[in-house]
């Protein structure tokens, strides 16, 4: 399969797929913010983890990460095809089959959780391989083609790192781990439905139900404020619950209000604007967003940790 | 007598090139996968990996 394609039909197809193209199925600009993320959770946890097994905690969190996207890759071939944003990757430019993006995926996956399972402990790995299942299963292949809140409940596949980070080190899950996995959670909505709206015609080209092209544009508007308000209160959370530092609080009520004024702009935008530059402008918002949080929360934990010496 | 050559295909040097990079990928992985789970064991067991009956 992995040189010769296709052979009963005489159509012999020896592939010119190069590493790079493989580390392209992995989606590895998620994969940043998974490792990212992920280290934050192990940061922030209570306990110690030896360094070594804590950096290969995190490659294995990465590669199953990654290989969540080879099989979402594997699956959405079709779609990925149609829209712009997507119809240069692997598959859809013929450089990989899909029946290797899916072994691909699946043998990464065992081998990551695995990985992670035996050096660290079960509730990590189980946490990991339930990520990948609920990325390339529930997410990729039943909500993302049947549902506009395809993205709400599938955002928690991206949510899970910090908490599997986390459980690597303690063993378990608790309460702030779960508002980590909150603010990714309550982030992906606005911050995909922003994409959305200047993606519009990609989505419907694909027959991919998001919430513009199902609900319009205006109720996808009020949704993204709505989530928005929502993510800046929890975003502040792990301040007064004291698993981070006013730095961190400052830094979440002035972004945050940044955020819902970006999302009110949104909402005030017309209908039909063909410019949507405050859709983009959230979009990009919001990544810096989510970034600074989590470098802020990471920054003042490192710093505790240096003072305790 | 009949002809058995066996129908071969022929790689352009692209797919060479191609083949030979993901050779060498699959090597650099998997000794890293090797390093990783030696360097993973000693840590994880630390001095008690010695720490066995005779």
């Amino acid at each position: 399969m992995s040189l010769v394609d296709n052979i009963e039909n005489e159509a012999v197809r020896v592939s010119e797929a190069l590493p790079e193209d493989y580390f392209a199925l992995l989606k590895p600009r998620v994969m940043s913010l998974v490792v990212f993320t992920a280290f934050v959770g192990m940061m922030l946890a209570p306990g110690s983890i030896n360094p070594l097994i804590a950096c290969i905690a995190i490659l294995a969190i990465a590669v199953g990460g990654g290989a969540s996207g080879a099989l979402n890759m594997w699956y959405d071939a079709d779609i990925d095809a149609v829209m712009t944003r997507t119809r240069k990757r692997p598959i859809p430019a013929g450089r990989i089959a899909r029946g290797e993006a899916l072994a691909f995926g699946l043998i990464l996956s065992v081998f990551a959780v695995l990985t992670l399972g035996t050096l660290t402990n079960w509730v990590a790995g189980g946490l990991l391989a339930f990520t990948i299942f609920f990325y390339a299963v529930i997410y990729t292949m039943w909500l993302k083609r049947s549902t506009p809140q395809n993205i709400v409940i599938g955002g928690a596949a991206g949510a899970f790192p910090p908490m599997i980070g986390w459980a690597a080190v303690t063993g378990g899950i608790s309460l702030e781990s779960v508002i980590l996995f909150l603010i990714i959670f309550l982030w992906t909505p606005p911050h995909f439905w922003a994409l959305a709206l200047f993606k519009l015609r990609d989505y419907d080209m694909a027959n991919v139900p998001m919430l513009p092209n199902v609900a319009g544009e205006r109720h996808t508007k009020l949704q993204i404020v709505v989530y928005s308000v929502v993510l800046t209160a929890i975003a502040v959370a792990p301040w007064p619950l004291g698993f981070a530092g006013p730095a961190y609080g400052f830094t979440a009520v002035l972004l945050g209000a940044n955020f819902l004024r970006h999302a009110v702009n949104v909402w005030r935008m017309p209908d039909g604007d063909a410019t949507m530059i405050p859709a983009k402008k959230l979009f990009g918002f919001s990544l810096v967003y989510l970034a600074a949080l989590f470098t802020v929360m990471l920054a003042e934990a490192l710093v505790s940790m240096v003072m305790a010496w | 007598m009949s002809d058995d050559k066996p129908e071969m295909v022929e790689l352009t040097d692209v797919q060479k090139k191609a083949q030979r990079r993901r050779s060498i990928a699959i090597g650099i992985v998997l000794a890293a996968f090797v390093i990783i789970v030696y360097v993973g064991s000693w840590a994880k067991m630390g001095a008690s990996i010695l720490d066995r009956p005779m």
